[in-house]
């Protein structure tokens, strides 16, 4: 016990010198690349700002540039002037990132906050950390929106994803989004081929031509989207009758907007965002985008993201932690799409088939599109 | 001798006024009937009340102001008790059109500003012509009518909700206005585009003058190539010019920061301003060229005569007389600044975020009314610099008597 002491203070100095060098080592300036809209501002007011509260002197720039992020990563490397520290990504294009050598590659138990209860990082993350180089930060669903003044008289609002082929009880304008990823598993869905089938089917030529059948009959009631911003628009127009979109967007049309709107979850397809941070920084701006990064997914900070968007923390930790909206003061674990209520039904995003089939499948959807 | 009297001959009322204005209220009806899915009843109450305008005209011809009220607050009325405060206000417009043309119609108004031996055909053709040009102006003003109606949206989307239409105050709101002049998220693009546009303009008109007088030199050797050099900015489509310019400006911005110490976000202004004082220079070359076509040339050499050095004869004789085009081009480089996104997108980096980047990126992910509201203002603040333009154009014609004062 007694050379425990000196040891102690040895420690607590090294720690204390280390925690002063680090800070002088680290870069004032920092831009943080997200969505823009009611995500980004959650990303501010759960991250960014007490981040700053805690580092003052730090200036943090927001670049609303993750949907073109991968062709302006390429874009950067090659001219050789990275200008991003920290980009908010989907899952999808973080494997790319990083399987292109574009993104840092991170050791989540070394790089990452554990849990309050000791719980390492990789653990509380679990299956979420796909890939080499992404961060996960929230869970979200792509799933369905409808108008609730619009469904027919004597009729039930839809409640199956089958709802959004049957144009005969449910008639009028659906919304889909412009690509085949989510439309061809749901039209696969509703023509009769079971859940756990689904990615086999579509993995065969005649898969792909009996999901695009299925969508050839809805076809001209289909208004095609490419924005998150667009299916809310147009359920707030009473242009379409139903329309998929993230669910975080429709939250904020029916809550925060008070819009005639309701949701449809059934059948919803999970996906994951998170961050990843550029390969090529200066050592000064890496230093500041790990400790950027460590604070921002710590447990808390993730479950206080959930006060201003209706998206799941991807840490288990955190689930415990959500609370109610900050300014509506409304529940939100009933609007997450990870409670049960919701997720009776759900689709995980299939990451390893849509990497061997997207661009094939990709073409002939949008050679179908065409015709 | 005694004056020749001229009256025009006034046209029948059941075989041309009544017709055509029944024809045109018609249109209204079909139109207002198609609302409340009755077009073809909506088309023959039109009629009737047309037939009734124009044989009201016809017998009041003498009252036209009175009358012309009196059928607006009559369609108003009809549009109030039928509908609400919205239809009531398309009422009144309805009104005031059918009482304009009934007038027009009766009292020979058309012909007035034809010479009187022209044929019915003709005539016919001259306010035909006069149409087109008041459709074409129609479709290039109308588009920013709902824009700007819709920036005082008191919802977070582009529609025009119930309230808004029936004109009531619930359905409208400042609230856009606010967010864009109160929230960090528009001022600080806004502030970054009022520190480009400047410079680039100063940049911009500078270079652009100075090339312009170079280039009116007749013994320039490859005027016309170098001319063409300078204005191609301004024809190789913006998406080449700005991939050439990130490739350009990348290393050039890597060199400032790495051995003249310069901060990232320092050399990133730098960059864009330069970037977009490249796009403003043809507008500035095509003005000022254009206006130099009109400098009297003997004036520099009567000043050489007496002795005065080129650079004095230029700041003193000839920048005073081609100032008018100096200034309009460099209003053209300011709005080409200003109004510039995919350059911009490129060369800059988010701390050079301008406004134009913030509204595109606004629109594509949060389809949000603030950008009505910061495209109403761009569109006052244009107009006000293009009535600038016209303005300096009229006075430079009158100073050189182009045209009567």
């Amino acid at each position: 016990m007694k050379f425990n002491k000196p040891i102690l203070a040895t420690m607590a100095l090294g720690l204390s010198a280390g925690a002063v060098g680090a800070d002088g080592h680290m870069a004032s300036d920092m831009t943080l690349v997200s969505w823009g809209g009611a995500y980004q501002q959650s990303q501010i007011n759960a991250y960014a700002d007490p981040y700053v509260a805690n580092n003052p002197g730090v200036t943090v720039t927001w670049d609303e540039s993750s949907a073109e992020a991968v062709a302006k990563l390429r874009a950067m490397n090659e001219a050789g002037s990275i200008t991003w520290d920290v980009v908010d990504v989907v899952a999808a294009d973080a494997l790319r990132l990083c399987d292109e050598g574009l993104a840092l590659e991170i050791d989540a138990d070394e790089m990452l906050a554990a849990a309050p209860d000791g719980t390492s990082a990789s653990d509380d993350f679990g299956d979420l950390l796909v890939g080499d180089c992404f961060i996960p930060q929230i869970v979200y669903s792509t799933t369905f929106g409808y108008r609730t003044d619009m469904v027919p008289d004597g009729v039930d609002a839809p409640s199956n994803i089958c709802d959004v082929f049957d144009l005969e009880t449910y008639p009028g304008m659906r919304a889909l989004e412009k690509r085949p990823i989510n439309n061809v598993e749901w039209a696969l869905l509703c023509d009769g081929v079971a859940k756990e089938d689904v990615y086999d089917v579509l993995a065969t030529e005649e898969g792909q031509e009996q999901a695009l059948a299925k969508l050839d009959t809805i076809r001209d009631s289909v208004i095609w989207w490419s924005a998150g911003a667009d299916t809310p628009q147009l359920l707030a127009d009473g242009e379409i009758f139903m329309g998929s979109t993230y669910n975080g967007r429709l939250f904020a049309a029916i809550e925060e907007q008070g819009q005639p709107i309701g949701m449809m979850w059934d059948a919803q397809v999970f996906d994951l965002d998170g961050w990843i941070i550029p390969e090529g920084l200066s050592e000064e701006r890496l230093a500041r985008a790990l400790d950027f990064v460590k604070f921002a997914t710590d447990t808390q900070r993730l479950a206080d993201q959930a006060k201003y968007i209706s998206y799941g923390p991807a840490r288990v930790s955190s689930a415990p932690l959500v609370g109610k909206h900050a300014t509506l003061g409304i529940d939100m674990a009933q609007h997450m799409p990870t409670d049960p209520n919701n997720a009776a039904n759900t689709f995980l995003y299939n990451y390893e088939f849509w990497a061997d089939y997207r661009d094939d499948i990709d073409a002939k959807f949008q050679a179908w599109l065409a015709q | 001798m005694s004056k020749i009297e001229t009256t025009l001959p006034r046209p029948d009322l059941f075989r041309f006024t009544m017709p055509l204005t029944a024809a045109l209220a018609a249109i209204f009806g079909f139109v207002g009937g198609n609302m409340v899915a009755q077009p073809w009843l909506g088309a023959v109450i039109g009629a009737v009340v047309g037939c009734a305008i124009a044989w009201v005209a016809e017998t009041n011809l003498d009252k036209r102001t009175a009358v012309r009220w009196g059928v607006i607050a009559i369609l108003a009325l009809a549009g109030l008790v039928f509908g609400n405060l919205g239809t009531a206000v398309s009422g009144a417009l309805i009104g005031a059109v059918l009482g304009w043309a009934a007038y027009w119609l009766a009292n020979s108004d058309y012909r007035s500003s034809v010479p009187i031996y022209y044929t019915p055909g003709q005539t016919l053709w001259h306010n035909t012509f006069k149409f087109i040009c008041g459709l074409i102006f129609f479709f290039l003003v109308a588009p920013l009518i709902p824009v700007m109606w819709l920036s005082f949206n008191a919802e977070d989307f582009f529609t025009f909700t119930p309230e808004m239409l029936n004109f009531q105050a619930e359905g409208y709101s400042l609230k856009h206005y606010r967010d864009f002049l109160g929230t960090d998220e528009w001022m600080v693009p806004l502030k970054n585009s009022l520190i480009i546009a400047p410079i680039a303009t100063v940049i911009s008109v500078s270079l652009g003058t100075l090339a312009a007088i170079g280039l009116s030199q007749s013994h320039v050797p490859g005027r016309r190539a170098i001319m063409a050099i300078l204005i191609s900015p301004m024809i190789v489509p913006l998406i080449i010019s700005a991939t050439g310019m990130f490739f350009f400006y990348a290393p050039l911005g890597n060199w400032m920061e790495a051995n003249l110490g310069l901060s990232q976000s320092f050399v990133g202004f730098v960059k864009v301003i330069l970037a977009h004082a490249v796009l403003g220079i043809p507008f500035v070359i095509i003005t000022v060229t254009a206006t130099l076509v009109g400098f009297d040339r003997s004036l520099t050499r009567a000043a050489a005569s007496m002795g005065a050095p080129p650079v004095r004869t230029f700041f003193q004789v000839q920048m005073p007389l081609i100032l008018p085009g100096v200034i309009s081009g460099g209003l053209f480089a300011f709005i080409t600044s200003f109004d510039e996104v995919v350059v911009v997108l490129f060369v800059g980096s988010a701390q050079q975020q301008t406004l134009p980047w913030q509204m595109f990126t606004g629109l594509r992910e949060q389809i949000s009314p603030t950008i009505l509201a910061a495209a109403s203002i761009l569109v006052a603040v244009s107009i006000m610099l293009l009535a600038t333009v016209e303005l300096l154009r009229r006075r430079s014609e009158r100073l050189r008597g182009l045209s009567p004062a």
